[in-house]
């Protein structure tokens, strides 16, 4: 082959996505790490931008420099300036790496240090983004685009409409996961939604809406030399009107005909064509779900949710590809990293079906609306793989993990079917099965949800198994229609409960019953591999997943017969041969309390066996991870994280032992079922974990132990509830067991509020009853993350969060070194830990929560797992914990001195919040876990690391206007002289009633605002509709405000007009404080390896 | 649960495959070959190249989408590509029993049904693609409550004759446009369509035709079935046209018979190439198309003269994908730019085809 002629830049800026949101989530961790990989593998200097401190790409020797900082222009511009880069990508970091790259160009930041962007070109981004460009564009090719026009103020999109004629469909202009958009079925509706979305921009588009029609994505990539491929199309199982980061999505698409598929994909390539997008970008298309008839929706010239999917749907890898062709390689010069015999110039076969489910934490949220539609909501996903769209549906069904079993054997009812399925939610799918178990016909369905009748027979198919299977018991069974039941996807536990007619008693018994009868019958799951083309050509790279509906695997599995032998002996001596396996389990779906923090954690456990000479099993179902990459693990199972399928792998690979330390709590959950089948588990023992887990246990090792604990007792009813809280006294905190991110926890102030919460938690866990303990107020939080070997701490650091308790650790802003701990407290800390970890012989990951208050210790958690803080300890101390947790476990020698206390700068991790995509919920921090990501950022001192975390989130000092509204007397006595720094530095300050009033005895001038539901101006809403405000400092004046108060209009309101929001009094005094002291200029541009 | 007859599926080398019936019920034989094409089962199911092959289709969802009508444009099925099924049977791995489409007019078992077609489900597909991959295309039979029948080799025999038509047709016949004519080797209607929409008047002859005796402008050798070798009426045909130096375009069968009439030679491949998904480069460029195939024989490259350069090289494998000659107009391709099913990239080919005739 003739040498490329290659204008390769020497150093490269990469872009990333910053933290965690709904509509930008782990996905970029994945296109950021592949860009970075392909660009190493060319020898080229890379720096990286991206403040999100748990992402693999920020992780050492991803990047050659990396800035935890956040990426915005003025930022940006700065490293820039710092660094000289002669090279740009933009396409890497979502929306947020895409509008700042677009601001740069046209503030001329790119021209004027000479840094070329690279890939698709930011006029061609422009034809993408802007609405009005956008269609124009594709008139001139003669391509359709929805009857629309782009309007410029409210009044012009009401003008637009009536001329459209309703029902339409609004947009906005640079948005991710279709922020500010929505369906508009009359005027009244239009202006409130047309309002809130010029919120978001300064352009709308106003269109003709295609609600039922099919909605179908291509993933489309061209080289510079004009070659074009799809990689991948993808069909909505939610017809058009539903986001499709809402939808169910399959891949390939099901009902479209060679005629139809083929013609869409001619329109992707002759738009990638005419636009020039030089990488990769992404078509949606409305199909008319009777003629051939079609519209362009949407294109995103960059790497996005559905690229990641395309990509772990195929095993194309896309975000590679897309860097390599930035550089100018031709698509036939790059080889099929999966095949490594074919080249990547080529669309992939599939030989299964993939489906996508988005994963919702609606429920997390007070006053949140359930309805799905055309923004996105969900905060993750979750994809399966097989050969059934029956099975596939099933299996993501369960990998949602939240307490579903597939479509069929689940515990819930609608009560109005109709309204279910016309007004979706995130539980329609469910509402079908209820309707079809009802006899509603699938006609009907279909009229109402409008999904294609395929789809709707299919689910029928699981309706009607189950019903023949309810005729049966576990003794006749018959053969066939078991088989049957395991090739459409029912699990184990569906068919245990179908056949013991819901007879909940001791399940795990049943399932293992169903599980030995199965195998009597010779019923068991085959491994196959996603080979990118259909087993054309022999696939090097082990990409696999498990199906009933196979007779063979692809995988030899002979290899590893002698091992069990081996290991029993190795694991008496602590000594385990280098070329054994290790399964490490991952973390699922993103979720609040659970996201891209620990797939660092397990990707990180994978090097780490991977760099000891352990051939690595990875089992995880998330395809925006980068634990699911290609190039991470020796094998990756594509598959369930539930007993059953952990089991069936385990049975197949008899490997070393399995990891379920590394990936949260599902992993953490199946510990004792594990144990109990003989399965190796590495670390800390399964009955330590279940001590820790299981509050009596625990509470009673610490009594044991001497260490102090809050008041508590587990209650079973209402009554018992009432008596322990009158004898503690109110407050009080309550939750269920066995749960993450604090699930239906509350605090209630009296016992109104601890009646109606009860009824929320008693319904999350029947089987587990009420845990209710004392409420400490005014208290420090602070946290251990730390490594044990046998009992004895290896290393650990200790971080304090700046709000008082109350607040989520998850939600909290986390500070490592400590900066207003007292060192007795760190003392004390420090060593009830390594008791604890004695006594529970600790060996690996685990994490501690306090509270303290004048150095009064309790402990209120312990989990003997890898917490959401490890990739934030490990980067900030610059000592891996997880690669040493993982020697630890192996009984590798580990012990040595690790200075993580000692440091000459201070780390703080931020919180990021989605409250603006979901409707109507209350913006304050609470026991109960709301933020979807999160930033870390480094700093000289506590101020300046607070301000660049919180600029990281979207915060940015205000100029001018403050509105002020600090709550009971106490918070504003606490936040007096941060009020009167701010009058210093001539900020217009706002306030409500009372505030205003305190402020003016203390002589401060306020300007008052009435409150919401006084009706009178000025009034804080029209200040803030008006966007007067720069930034609202509300404080809540109780934990749990439930009726609709003034305060929650103000906060609801300041969030969809996307103005900054500060709950915590902590929080408001240190940002007052940090600006007071510095300004943007004090900000240190230093990268990583420079502190 | 759904009752259905149980049929095997017996490989030449003794491997065999248990599943479930949805067509007709009748044992058959043929050469058995795997697509890993995703959509497009009614065209792939009515492509005469299938003639005499038991289909597996890697993609296991099939059926999906329903079987479309058969209305005509220009005296042509608009939705298949001929007038029946030529394949002997196929296999699946989950065969949809209900379909959804606007355009469908029955269920695929009912089309196999309806023209005699086994059709048989729960197989294992990728295991007897792997089987066919590492041991290469095998004969195989299907058979029914042991009605066992003998292995019958499509290559063995001049299978063309059975998909060819009796007697010549015209279509869109006009005056004052260039006339072309087809030699019908088993002939995808695509083909026939593509030259109509360029207002070409077409005729479609015999494959054994001797076509010379009429006034044209341009000469297509179709697609079709088998062994290339097995058309010696053709090659004599189209060797014969060549040295009249008459425009010539030869696709996939076509390509091998070009090669053939030139001199050439061809081989069989261990298991073809059967897909839409294959990439080919425009030789000397980097410039590649990404096209739909199906044959399982290849031109050997190595035995042409050097009057003839390569034009498309397949970018996998390095297989040649057509041909052309450095100073006439004479040129060919092993894929199809007919498409149906499959991408439309390479449609431009029937341009450069008119090009080539001016």
């Amino acid at each position: 082959m003739e040498e490329p002629k290659l204008n390769k830049p020497k150093k490269v800026l990469v872009l990333g996505s910053g933290s965690l949101k709904i509509g930008q989530a782990g996905e970029f961790d994945y296109s950021g790490s592949q860009c970075l990989k392909a660009l190493k593998e060319e020898g080229i200097q890379t720096v990286l931008i991206n403040p999100n401190i748990a992402t693999i790409q920020t992780s050492e020797g991803m990047a050659d420099k990396i800035y935890l900082l956040p990426v915005t222009s003025y930022f940006v511009e700065k490293v820039i300036e710092k660094e000289k880069p002669d090279g740009i990508m933009l396409a890497f970091g979502g929306q947020t790496a895409l509008n700042c790259g677009v601001e740069l160009h046209d503030s001329g930041i790119f021209e004027k240090y000479k840094v070329k962007v690279l890939g698709t070109q930011i006029d061609a981004i422009k034809d993408t983004e802007d609405r009005e460009l956008f269609v124009k564009t594709l008139n001139e090719i003669n391509l359709k685009t929805p009857e629309s026009k782009a309007a410029n103020s409210v009044e012009e999109s009401l003008a637009i409409a009536k001329k459209l004629g309703y029902p339409v469909m609004i947009r906005v202009a640079y948005a991710l996961g279709g922020a500010g958009s929505g369906v508009a079925s009359d005027e009244q509706e239009l202006l409130e939604k047309s309002k809130r979305a010029f919120a978001y921009s300064n352009q709308v588009l106003v269109e003709k809406y295609l609600g039922g029609w099919k909605e179908i994505e291509y993933e489309v990539v061209r080289d510079s030399y004009d070659n074009c491929i799809t990689v991948c199309n993808m069909e909505n199982f939610d017809p058009m009107g539903i986001h499709t980061g809402e939808s169910i999505v399959v891949a390939p698409s099901q009902t479209l005909t060679n005629s139809e598929y083929h013609k869409l994909r001619e329109i992707a390539i002759k738009v990638i064509r005419h636009l020039g997008i030089v990488g990769e970008c992404n078509i949606q298309y409305a199909l008319d779900p009777y003629s051939e008839d079609y519209r362009i929706i949407e294109v995103n010239a960059r790497l996005s949710r559905s690229s990641a999917l395309a990509s772990k749907a195929t095993g194309y890898p896309l975000a590679f590809v897309a860097a390599k062709l930035a550089l100018g390689y031709s698509l036939i010069e790059l080889e099929n990293k999966i095949t490594k015999v074919t080249k990547s110039c080529f669309e992939p076969a599939l030989d299964y079906i993939v489906i996508k489910m988005p994963r919702w934490d609606l429920q997390k949220f007070k006053r949140v609306s359930l309805e799905i539609g055309s923004e996105m909501k969900s905060v993750g996903e979750v994809m399966a793989i097989g050969r059934k769209f029956e099975e596939v549906v099933q299996k993501a069904i369960r990998m949602l993990n939240i307490n579903l079993h597939g479509l069929v054997a689940n515990n819930i009812q609608f009560n109005d079917m109709e309204k279910e399925l016309k007004k979706p939610t995130d539980k329609r799918i469910l509402a079908i099965v209820e309707a079809l178990k009802k006899g509603i016909s699938i006609e009907k369905i279909h009229d109402l949800t409008k999904i294609d009748l395929w789809f709707l027979h299919k689910i029928k198919n699981v309706v009607d198994t189950e019903k023949e299977l309810s005729q049966f018991g576990i003794s006749d069974a018959p053969r066939e229609l078991m088989k049957q039941a395991k090739q459409q996807g029912f699990s184990d536990f569906q068919i245990a409960k179908i056949l013991f007619k819901n007879d909940r008693n001791k399940m795990t018994l049943k399932k293992l019953e169903v599980r030995k009868l199965r195998k009597k019958y010779g019923i068991l799951p085959v491994v196959k591999q996603i080979d990118t083309l259909a087993a054309e050509y022999p696939a090097k790279t082990n990409y696999l997943y498990l199906t009933y509906n196979g007779d063979e695997d692809d995988i030899n599995f002979d290899m590893s017969v002698n091992r069990s032998a081996i290991s029993d002996h190795a694991q008496k001596l602590k000594i385990f041969d280098n070329k054994k396996s290790v399964i490490v389990l991952g973390s699922g779906a993103y979720r609040i309390g659970s996201s891209v923090e620990f797939d660092w954690c397990c990707v990180n456990s994978v090097l780490a066996l991977a760099k000891l000479g352990y051939e690595t099993i990875m089992i995880n179902y998330n395809p925006e991870t980068v634990s699911t990459d290609y190039d991470v693990c020796d094998r990756l199972y594509f598959d369930e994280l539930s007993f059953e399928r952990v089991l069936d792998i385990y049975e197949k690979e008899n490997p070393e032992g399995v990891i379920i330390s590394m990936g949260g709590q599902i992993p953490n959950n199946l510990a004792m079922k594990l144990h109990k089948q003989d399965v190796r588990i590495l670390g800390t023992s399964p009955l330590s974990i279940d001590s820790a887990e299981d509050r009596h246990k625990f509470s009673k090792l610490l009594d044991e132990l001497k260490i102090d604990q809050p008041e508590w007792t587990e209650a079973k009813s209402i009554e018992e509830a009432d008596k322990f809280a009158a004898k503690a006294g109110y407050p009080v905190l309550i939750r269920p067991s066995y749960v993450l991110s604090g699930a239906a926890m509350s605090v209630a102030a009296g016992r109104k509020e601890l009646d109606q919460y009860l009824q929320k938690a008693v319904e999350v866990s029947k089987e587990h009853p009420v845990v209710i303990s004392k409420f400490i107020t005014n208290a420090k939080e602070i946290e251990i993350d730390a490594v044990a070997q046998n009992g004895e701490l290896i290393i650990y650091a200790i971080s304090e969060h700046i709000e008082n308790a109350g607040v989520h650790s998850g939600d909290a802003t986390m500070v490592l070194p400590p900066q207003y701990t007292y060192h007795e407290t760190i003392r004390k800390i420090k060593d009830i830990s390594k008791r604890i970890a004695k006594s529970l012989s600790i060996t690996g990951p685990f994490n501690i929560q306090f509270i303290a208050k004048e150095n009064q210790i309790k402990v209120i958690e312990c989990n003997l797992r890898a917490s959401r803080s490890f990739p934030f300890v490990s980067k900030v101390t610059k000592h891996n914990f997880i690669d040493l947790a993982t020697k630890s476990m192996l009984g590798l020698e580990v012990k040595g001195k690790y200075n993580t206390m000692d440091l000459d700068y201070v780390g703080v991790k931020a919180p990021q919040f989605s409250f603006s995509r979901l409707h109507g919920a209350d913006p304050v921090l609470s026991v109960e876990m709301a933020s979807t990501g999160e930033v870390g950022c480094l700093g000289d001192d506590l101020g300046e690391a607070f301000l660049k975390s919180l600029f990281s989130v979207g915060f940015s000092i205000p100029k001018k206007n403050i509105l002020l509204s600090t709550g009971p007397i106490k918070n504003k006595a606490y936040l007096l002289e941060s009020v009167k720094k701010l009058a210093e530095m001539n900020f217009t300050i706002y306030a409500t009633e009372g505030t205003a009033k305190f402020l003016e005895e203390n002589g401060i001038k306020a300007g008052l605002l009435h409150w919401p539901l006084e009706k009178k101006e000025p009034n804080a809403m029209t200040y803030l509709q008006e966007r007067k405000i720069e930034i609202v400092i509300n404080i809540p004046k109780s934990y749990e405000e439930e009726e609709i108060t003034n305060d929650y209009l103000i906060r609801r309101k300041a969030v969809d007009f996307n103005i900054p929001l500060l709950t915590n009094a902590q929080i408001a005094k240190l940002f007052v404080d940090s600006i007071h002291s510095k300004k943007m200029e004090d900000l240190e541009i230093k990268s990583w390896e420079e502190y | 649960m759904r009752e259905y007859k149980k049929v095997r599926l017996i490989l030449e080398n003794g491997d065999y495959f248990d599943g479930f019936s949805f067509g007709a019920e009748r044992s058959v034989s043929g050469e058995v070959v795997f697509s890993t094409g995703m959509v497009g089962y009614p065209e792939s199911l009515t492509d005469p190249s299938y003639k005499g092959q038991i289909l597996a289709l890697t993609y296991p969802l099939i059926g999906n989408y329903g079987v479309p009508g058969k209305e005509k444009e220009h005296g042509l099925l608009k939705n298949f590509e001929s007038d029946k099924i030529q394949a002997t049977a196929l296999i699946v791995s989950d065969y949809s029993f209900e379909y959804s489409h606007w355009n469908a007019k029955k269920s695929l078992a009912e089309w196999l049904k309806e023209e005699n077609v086994p059709g048989i489900y729960g197989i294992d597909t990728r295991k007897l693609t792997k089987i066919l991959r590492e041991k290469g295309a095998m004969l195989g039979k299907i058979v029914f409550d042991d009605k066992d029948i003998s292995f019958f080799d499509p290559n063995a025999i001049d299978i063309v004759k059975e998909v060819t038509i009796k007697d010549p047709i015209i279509y869109n016949e006009k005056p004052n446009q260039k006339k072309i004519v087809v030699v019908d080797c088993g002939i995808k209607l695509n083909i026939i369509r593509n030259l109509i929409k360029r207002n070409l008047t077409v005729i479609r002859v015999p494959h054994d035709y001797d076509f010379l005796t009429q006034m044209f402008d341009g000469l297509v050798i179709s697609n079709g079935p088998g062994d290339p070798k097995m058309c010696a009426k053709t090659i004599y045909n189209v060797g014969r046209a060549i040295k009249h130096n008459i425009p010539t375009f030869g696709i996939c069968l076509g390509n091998q018979i070009l090669a053939l009439a030139a001199g050439g030679n061809t081989y069989k491949l261990k298991y073809g190439h059967r897909s839409q998904n294959q990439p080919c480069t425009l030789v000397g460029t980097k410039r590649c198309h990404i096209t739909t195939q199906n044959h399982g024989f290849a031109v050997d490259m190595k035995s042409l003269s050097s009057e003839w350069q390569e034009y498309f090289v397949n970018a996998n494998d390095g297989t040649n994908e057509g041909l052309k000659h450095k100073t006439k107009p004479f040129m060919s391709v092993q894929f199809h730019p007919e498409a149906t099913p499959g991408p439309l990239d390479t449609e431009f080919l029937f341009d450069e085809f008119i090009k080539m005739m001016k």
